[in-house]
C-alpha cells in the first residue's frame, strides 16, 4: 500500500511541476490558459527526439526540455497572449482552445501520431526495496527532482527581490506598476518559466504516461485544470497540495476501485468547488 | 411615533485588518431629505452597500420601516421598498431606457417573470414608462441603446430606474458625480421633483447640492458617524470644518 | 429633424417595446428555405438532419450563454444524457419517438435543475470547471456502467414511426430530417417567445449587469436556474433526436470535444439572437465536411485558427459588422434616415 502511496506522490509531484505554471498564470495575470498542455508536449518531444534521434543522454535533454518551451512561451506571450489579458474569461478560453487545436495537428504533421517513447537510462530503471516497500527508482527520481524544484520556487518567491516583486504584482498589478515594478517584464518572465516547467514536466512524465503523442495537450488539459481548481491560484503551496491530493487519489482510485476510474477525480473537484468555490487555497478576493 | 423609514443599528464592517464601518447607528425618517457627507475614503459607499445588502455586515443590523432586513438579499430589499442609485452608472448598455424602465416596473408589478406574454403588451406599464421618460427628459432617447446616451442622460436614467421601483426609501450615491456643468441643472431639478413621501438619503461631495437639498445632515469620517443635525448647525460645527479643511483650519 | 410631438411618443414607445416580437420576412424565408431543402435535395437529408440537430444543441447553449451570459464548457452532459436516455428507452421497449423525446428532454432538464445551483457561486473559472466536471463525470459513469449504456460499443436503437405514420429508420432519412426540423422549429418558436417576454428581457439584464438586475428586484439566482434547466432540456431533446434519427449512441457524446464544438458553432454564428446557433452549426458542419474531404487530419487546425482570429478580431466587432451589413441590405431607407 505504501508503494501505491509513493506512486501517487510521484504522480502528484509530476502534476505539480506540470501545473504550477498554469496556477501562477491564473493567479498573476488572471488568465485561463488552456493551451498550457501544449508547452508540456513540446518539452516531452524535445527530450524524446533528442534521445531517440540524436542519442543525447536523458539528463542532458532536461534543461533543453525546459528552455525550448520557455522560449516559445516568451514569443507567444509577447505576440499573442498579452493582447488578451483584459479579455473576458470566455474569450481567453476560446483563444487558448484555438491555440491547442492548432498545436496538435502541427505536431501530428511533423512528428506523426505515434507516441514518441522516452527510454530511461538503465540507472533510472528498476525498483529498489526499502524496508519491505518496493518503489520504482524513476519514481524516486521524480519525487526528488520535483521536490527540489518546488523548494527552489518557494525560496525564490519568498527570499529574492524578484519574488517579492512578483508577489506584489500578484496582489495588485496597478499598485505594483506605480511602485516602479516592470509588470510587463514580470509577466513575460513568469509565463516563460511556467511554460518551461511545463515542458520539463512533460519530459519527466513521458515515461510514466506511455510516451508523448499529439493528443497529449487535450488529454491532460482537464487534469491540469482540476489541479489548479482544487489547489486554488494562490501560489506554490496550493498547487502542491492540489497536485499531491490528485495524484494520490488518482493512482489509489484506479488501483483499488478500477470500476470508478477517473470518476473520483471529477467528483472530488466538483465537491471541492461546491464547498469552496475559490479552491482550497485561494485568496479571499479571488476572481 | 412611527418607525423610521430606514435605520442602521451598530453597523460594522471589517475587511481583514481594515475597519471600513465602525459601529454606525442612525436613522432616516419617512419623507426625509437627509444627506450623508464625509471626506474621501470615509466609507460612505460601503455604508450604502451595507444598507442595501450588497455587502454583509460584520456586526449590526438594518431595519426597513421597522422590519429587520439584515438577512435579506439586495433584490428582496428592493421588493420591500428600498432602492438605490450607484456612484458609477450601473445600467444595461444594450437595452434602451424604455426597456430598462419597463423591466423595473414589471418586477415591481409582479409580472417580471412572465415568459409567455410579450414585453410591452401591458398598457398600464407602457403608460408608466412614458411618464417616467417624460419626467426625466429621456423621451428623445427612449429607444436608443443606453450606451449611446450622453453621460448626463445616463445619470438621469440611473435615478429614473431607481424610482421605477416606487421605493419608499431611496439612497442616492453621488448622483451629480461626473456630470458636465450644462447637464447638472437637470439632475438638480430631478432631485427637487422627487416624490415627497419617499425618504431620501443623499451621498454627495457637492456642498451646494447638499445644503440646497437636505434638511438633515449626517457626517461620516473614517467609518464612524461624527455628528448629525440641521445644515446650519453642521456648517458651523468646528469638528466638521476641521475634517474638511485639515488640521490647520483657520477661521 | 423636428422633435416628435407629445401625441407621437406613446405610439413610438409601444412600437419600440414590441419590436422584438414581430416575425420579420427574412426569418420566415429562413425556415421555409430549410423545409424546401429537405424536399428538394433528399440525397442530403442526412446532412441536413445533422445540421438541424447540432443547431438545436447550439440553440440550447445560446439560451444560457447568449441570453444570460452564463458560460458552460460541459453542455454536452445534457446532450449525451438525452441521447442515452432515448436509446435506453427504446431498448426497453418504448419505441415511440415523441414519447422518448419528451422523456429524454425532461430527464436532461432535471439534471440541469439539479446542477444549476452549483453555477451560482464562485468565479468564471469555477463555473467552467464545474460544468466541465459534470460532463466528464457523466461520461465516466456511462463508461463504467456498460450494462446500461453498452460501454464503448454503444447501443443499437430501433424506433417506431413518428406519430405512427412516418418511419425514421435507415430508409426514412427524409422523414428523419423533417422530424428534426419540426422539433427544432417548435422549440425555436418557444424560445423566441420567451426571449421577447419580460422574463427574457430580464435575462438580458442579468447578462449585461447582474448587479443592477438585482437592484431592480430581479431574483437573479432563480432566473438563472430556470433558464439553465430549460437549456438542459433543449440539449437533451437534441441528443434524443440524434439517437432516434441516426440509431447510434456512443460515449464520445460526453467528450469535452462536443462541448467545445457546440461553443464554437455558437460563437461562429453569433450568440444572443437565437439564430446564431443554427447558422453556426451549418457553417461548422459544412466547413468540416469540405475541409475533411481535402485534409482530414488538419480540420482541427483550421478550426483552431478560426477561433484565434475570431477572438483577436473581437467577436462582437465581427458580429456587429455582419449585422450592420445585413441591416443595410434589408432597409436601406431607414438606415439613411438614421444617418
Amino acid at each position: 500500500m505504501l508503494t501505491i502511496l509513493l506512486d501517487g506522490i510521484a504522480y502528484g509531484m509530476l502534476l505539480f511541476v506540470l501545473s504550477c505554471g498554469l496556477s501562477v498564470t491564473l493567479g498573476l495575470m488572471n488568465f485561463i490558459n488552456l493551451a498550457h498542455g501544449a508547452f508540456a508536449m513540446v518539452g516531452g518531444y524535445v527530450t524524446a527526439l533528442l534521445m531517440n534521434r540524436a542519442g543525447v543522454p536523458f539528463l542532458v535533454t532536461l534543461p533543453l526540455a525546459f528552455f525550448v518551451p520557455a522560449a516559445l512561451g516568451v514569443v507567444l506571450e509577447r505576440t499573442l497572449y498579452r493582447r488578451l489579458y483584459g479579455a473576458s474569461p470566455l474569450d481567453q478560453v476560446l483563444f487558448t482552445i484555438g491555440l491547442v487545436l492548432m498545436a496538435m495537428p502541427i505536431a501530428n504533421y511533423f512528428l506523426g501520431d505515434q507516441a514518441q517513447q522516452v527510454h530511461l537510462p538503465t540507472w533510472l530503471s528498476g525498483r529498489i526495496e526499502f524496508h519491505g516497500v518496493g518503489i520504482g527508482i524513476y519514481r524516486l527520481f521524480i519525487i526528488g527532482v520535483c521536490g527540489v524544484i518546488a523548494a527552489a520556487l518557494q525560496i525564490f518567491l519568498v527570499k529574492t527581490r524578484f519574488g517579492a516583486r512578483l508577489r506584489a504584482a500578484v496582489d495588485d498589478p496597478r499598485v505594483a506598476s506605480g511602485l516602479g515594478i516592470n509588470v510587463d517584464l514580470l509577466f513575460a518572465i513568469t509565463f516563460a518559466v511556467g511554460s518551461g516547467l511545463a515542458g520539463l514536466g512533460g519530459a519527466l512524465a513521458a515515461d510514466v504516461v506511455g510516451g508523448i503523442d499529439p493528443s497529449f495537450p487535450l488529454k491532460f488539459m482537464v487534469t491540469f485544470l482540476i489541479v489548479v481548481t482544487i489547489g486554488g491560484s494562490n501560489g506554490i503551496l496550493g498547487a502542491l497540495v492540489g497536485s499531491l491530493l490528485l495524484g494520490v487519489l488518482d493512482v489509489a482510485g484506479k488501483y483499488y476501485v478500477p470500476s470508478i476510474g477517473a470518476f473520483i477525480i471529477y467528483l472530488v473537484m466538483v465537491v471541492t468547488l461546491i464547498l469552496r468555490p475559490q479552491g482550497l487555497f485561494a485568496r479571499a478576493d479571488a476572481r | 411615533m412611527s418607525a423610521p423609514a430606514l435605520e442602521a443599528r451598530g453597523l460594522a464592517r471589517r475587511f481583514g485588518g481594515l475597519i471600513a464601518t465602525d459601529n454606525v447607528s442612525f436613522s432616516v425618517q419617512p419623507g426625509a431629505r437627509q444627506a450623508l457627507i464625509g471626506p474621501n475614503g470615509a466609507g460612505k459607499t460601503t455604508l450604502i452597500n451595507l444598507l442595501t445588502g450588497v455587502v454583509k455586515p460584520s456586526a449590526g443590523s438594518v431595519f426597513l420601516e421597522g422590519e429587520d432586513v439584515t438577512a435579506l438579499s439586495p433584490s428582496r430589499r428592493v421588493r420591500r421598498g428600498l432602492s438605490r442609485t450607484f456612484q458609477i452608472n450601473q445600467l444595461f448598455p444594450d437595452l434602451s431606457p424604455a426597456e430598462s424602465l419597463g423591466l423595473a416596473i414589471s418586477e415591481r408589478n409582479g409580472s417580471g417573470a412572465d415568459f409567455w406574454r410579450q414585453a410591452g403588451s401591458k398598457p398600464e406599464i407602457v403608460a408608466e414608462i412614458e411618464e417616467l421618460l417624460r419626467r426625466f427628459g429621456l423621451e428623445d432617447a427612449m429607444d436608443q441603446p443606453t450606451h449611446t446616451l450622453p453621460y448626463g442622460k445616463q445619470r438621469l436614467l440611473e435615478i429614473a430606474l431607481a424610482l421605477a421601483s416606487r421605493p419608499r426609501v431611496l439612497l442616492l450615491d453621488e448622483p451629480a458625480a461626473g456630470v458636465p456643468e450644462e447637464e447638472r441643472r437637470d439632475i438638480l431639478a430631478a432631485l427637487a421633483a422627487l416624490p415627497g413621501e419617499v425618504a431620501i438619503l443623499l451621498i454627495e461631495h457637492d456642498m451646494d447640492l447638499v445644503f440646497n437639498f437636505a434638511t438633515r445632515i449626517s457626517v461620516l469620517v473614517a467609518g464612524r458617524l461624527l455628528c448629525e443635525g440641521e445644515p446650519a448647525a453642521i456648517a458651523a460645527d468646528e469638528r466638521v470644518r476641521a475634517v474638511y479643511l485639515g488640521e490647520d483650519a483657520h477661521g | 429633424m423636428s422633435a416628435p410631438t407629445r401625441s407621437e411618443n406613446p405610439t413610438r414607445l409601444a412600437a419600440h417595446l414590441r419590436r422584438r416580437a414581430r416575425w420579420r420576412w427574412p426569418e420566415i424565408l429562413f425556415w421555409l428555405a430549410i423545409a424546401v431543402a429537405i424536399f428538394a435535395v433528399p440525397s442530403r437529408a442526412a446532412l441536413i438532419n445533422e445540421i438541424l440537430i447540432a443547431g438545436l444543441f447550439a440553440l440550447s447553449l445560446d439560451l444560457i450563454l447568449g441570453l444570460t451570459g452564463v458560460v458552460s464548457l460541459g453542455h454536452a452532459a445534457f446532450f449525451g444524457l438525452g441521447a442515452y436516455t432515448a436509446a435506453i428507452l427504446s431498448s426497453e421497449g418504448i419505441a415511440d419517438p415523441t414519447l422518448g423525446l419528451v422523456l429524454s428532454s425532461l430527464i436532461a432538464a432535471a439534471l440541469g435543475l439539479a446542477t444549476a445551483p452549483l453555477l451560482l457561486r464562485g468565479a468564471d473559472l469555477t463555473r467552467l470547471m464545474v460544468t466541465m466536471g459534470i460532463a466528464l463525470m457523466l461520461g465516466e459513469l456511462a463508461n463504467r456502467n456498460s450494462w446500461l449504456t453498452g460501454g464503448a460499443d454503444g447501443l443499437e436503437i430501433a424506433m417506431a414511426p413518428v406519430l405512427g405514420l412516418f418511419p425514421i429508420g435507415f430508409t426514412g432519412q427524409r422523414n428523419a430530417a423533417l422530424y428534426s426540423f419540426v422539433v427544432l422549429f417548435l422549440l425555436f418558436a418557444l424560445a423566441r417567445r420567451l426571449a421577447q417576454s419580460p422574463f427574457g428581457l430580464s435575462l438580458l439584464a442579468i447578462r449585461e449587469n447582474r448587479l443592477r438586475a438585482g437592484a431592480l428586484g430581479i431574483s437573479t439566482p432563480r432566473r438563472i436556474i430556470a433558464i439553465y434547466a430549460l437549456a438542459a432540456g433543449y440539449a437533451g431533446a437534441a441528443g434524443a433526436l440524434l439517437a432516434q434519427t441516426t440509431q447510434i449512441v456512443s460515449l464520445d457524446l460526453f467528450d469535452f470535444h462536443r462541448s467545445a464544438d457546440v461553443l464554437l458553432m455558437l460563437i461562429i454564428g453569433g450568440a444572443g439572437n437565437l439564430y446564431g446557433g443554427i447558422i453556426g452549426a451549418a457553417i461548422f458542419i459544412v466547413l468540416r465536411d469540405v475541409i475533411s474531404g481535402a485534409t482530414p487530419e488538419y480540420w482541427e487546425f483550421w478550426i483552431g485558427a478560426l477561433l484565434v482570429v475570431l477572438v483577436l478580431v473581437g467577436r462582437e466587432r465581427f458580429a456587429e459588422r455582419v449585422r450592420r451589413l445585413l441591416d443595410r441590405l434589408k432597409r436601406p431607407a431607414a438606415w439613411e434616415e438614421a444617418a
